[in-house]
């Protein structure tokens, strides 16, 4: 046994033991130090994985040494290595970047917590894309879950409280929703280990039980990853949580929700129920389309900053929705590469906006005017990032939506209404990044208006634009995550 | 009779709602977060009715018991046990955030909550 086979639970591991560690520092700046080298140290970690799998195998690591179905195991392939970088470099990324921004919004007698939280965060996040069972999926869930509750509620506005609750509540019962329909697929197959329930899954008669049991696992997932409608307790958590939290949450937790969606039901239920693309598709085209366009309607009339961003994330959730919905290598495939590349450009952008916060002392658009004179290069980091939402070439966006079309076209004559809906609302994106452009660039400052002269520090300003610079690598070279993402999609469709 | 013989699992579905409909009609904070404990009450009955064999006695390997002993299925078991500590978990923390809602705003009703911030 080399160092190099246990990666897989160190993954895990490295974080959830820092995370006490963390806690009981109590020295000024270590608990901070703490999170960033547990988190670094993953995403090394989740690279070295990523760099094993690249090839198309899969890495199957036994807990414990007992074998499945009897012991949990974590399964690493294309798929969960992606995302597992995803969160990682997400959640290392944001802390590095907001030490300034943190200690500005979150006080010191709170900080071992606070950090320590954010450890337990990325832990149960990469415990939840790499274990290969559906019960120990629910308790990481739920792991990242509780510390998420945590990590909003130390917003510095007392609206965060309100909006913990309601994530309290809504992300409850999307876990409960959830572990019901694990329960329902442990009546049917006797099994946990999704491998295991797959192979026995083919033998249930009872298909009524299955639909039951993919219906609740369905709803609660989506409720998590906040597709519309089950969004409502997504823009006001982003909104009044810590700036750099929500780098972190919208680059990465909704994210792993729609995975675990994309994993479960591919991979257990997709062959094994009647007619279930169709399902599938009656249930996400519609979500998805909706979210398109209400998503970006609620984002052009929103006058907050930060909750505008939000209303664009339930937007763009709604492209990978429809991407999952088209059940096709070149759907998935979307959708995937979705995941990876809105996550770059969200976390980009709401870096953007934790500086222009730590200048301006708001996030209202209006107090905004003249941040394009004063902070040129933050306003140029967001201005790339609204690209990508748009969708423009040369920006990541551009790649996941390619693919999204082309996923499209291939389903005939829906496909066309489903390029027409992804077409008009990136137009509607190009209205909701203007008014902000606007805002920045054209207007002159209000009279009574502290004036900001300074550029963020460039403590937060470099990390932005490696994210930003990252991104834009990816839309020209964009051969990593598609490669990884193709690889998982042809897995989960048994293409392979 | 078959149908009769499933009461668990009716009143796992009752409970579930029951649970649902406190959370959604209920303003108050702490009645919400009651709905709530009902609502994930209900899955610790669902596991723990699905482990039951007829005739079933408690997964415990005792000596000299009959080698034909029919044990419960003791995996369920084991499952609830955890989700009982998340469930508990969820409520200390929702109720922590409700002191807090307490402090910050004097009232844990959401209609007045959102009537202060609508103001604000």
């Amino acid at each position: 046994m080399t160092l190099h086979d246990q990666l897989p639970a160190l993954l895990v591991v490295v974080p959830l033991v820092t995370a006490p560690i963390a806690y009981l520092l109590r020295a000024h700046g270590l608990p901070w130090a703490a999170a960033v080298a547990a988190n670094v140290t993953a995403f090394i970690i989740a690279c070295a994985l990523a760099a094993t799998v690249y090839g198309g195998e899969t890495i199957i690591y036994e807990m414990g040494g007992w074998p499945a179905p009897y012991g949990i195991v974590l399964h690493i392939d294309a798929l969960s290595a992606l995302m597992a970088m995803l969160v990682t470099g997400a959640s290392a990324a944001a802390l590095i970047f907001g030490a300034k921004s943190l200690a500005d919004e979150v006080g010191e007698e709170i900080a071992p917590s606070f950090f320590a939280a954010w450890i337990l965060c990325t832990a149960g996040l990469t415990g939840m894309v790499i274990t290969g069972d559906a019960f120990n999926i629910f308790v990481f869930m739920e792991i990242s879950s509780l510390s998420t509750y945590i990590l909003v509620s130390a917003g510095p506005d007392r609206r965060a409280l309100v909006a913990t609750y309601r994530y309290i509540v809504m992300g409850t019962i999307g876990a409960t929703l959830y572990l019901i329909g694990v329960g329902f697929l442990y009546m049917a197959t006797g099994s946990l280990n999704t491998v295991d329930i797959a192979a026995r899954i083919g033998d249930v008669t009872e298909v009524r039980l299955l639909l039951v049991a993919a219906g609740f696992i369905t709803v609660g997932l989506a409720l998590k990853a906040a597709i519309f409608p089950l969004h409502s307790w997504m823009p006001n958590a982003y909104t009044f949580a810590p700036n750099v939290v929500t780098v972190f949450i919208a680059a990465a937790s909704a994210k792993v929700s729609l995975y675990v969606l994309i994993r479960i039901d591919y991979a257990i239920f997709y062959k094994n129920i009647p007619n279930h693309e169709l399902q599938l598709a009656l249930l996400l085209v519609p979500m998805g389309i909706l979210a398109l366009f209400a998503g970006s309607m609620l984002a052009i009339y929103e006058k907050n900053l930060k909750r505008l961003l939000a209303y664009s994330s339930v937007a763009q959730v709604g492209y990978i929705a429809l991407g999952i919905s088209m059940a096709s290598v070149s759907g998935l495939t979307a959708a995937i590469v979705h995941m990876f590349n809105h996550g770059l450009i969200k976390g980009g952008m709401f870096m953007a906006v934790a500086c222009l916060a730590l200048r301006y002392r708001s996030v209202n658009i209006a107090n905004l005017a003249g941040a394009g004179r004063a902070m040129p290069w933050t306003m140029a980091a967001f201005v790339i990032g609204g690209l990508g939402l748009i969708g423009v070439p040369l920006t990541p966006g551009f790649i996941s939506k390619w693919y999204l079309v082309l996923g499209a076209l291939e389903k005939g004559g829906l496909g066309a209404v489903l390029v027409a809906a992804i077409l008009l609302s990136s137009l509607l994106a190009v209205i909701y990044v203007w008014k902000v452009v606007e805002v920045a660039y054209f207007k002159e400052p209000r009279a009574n208006a502290v004036p900001v002269e300074r550029e963020a520090p460039l403590v937060m300003l470099i990390p932005t634009w490696i994210v930003v610079l990252a991104g834009l690598w990816i839309a020209i070279d964009s051969s990593m995550p598609v490669t990884m993402a193709t690889l998982g999609a042809e897995t989960l469709l048994g293409a392979r | 009779m078959e149908l009769l013989g499933l009461y668990n699992y009716f009143v796992f579905a009752v409970l579930l709602m029951v649970g649902l409909y406190c959370i959604l009609a209920r303003t108050n904070i702490i009645k919400s977060l009651i709905g709530l404990t009902i609502f994930q009450g209900a899955v610790f009955l669902l596991y723990i009715s699905m482990d039951k064999i007829d005739g079933g006695t408690g997964p415990i390997i005792l000596e000299g018991a009959p080698a034909d002993t029919i044990y419960a299925n003791p995996l369920p078991q084991v499952l609830i046990l955890t989700a009982i500590v998340v469930g508990i978990s969820t409520t200390a923390l929702g109720l922590a955030v409700a002191v807090r809602i307490r402090e910050a705003y004097g009232t844990i009703e959401e209609d007045e909550i959102q009537e202060m911030d609508r103001e604000q």
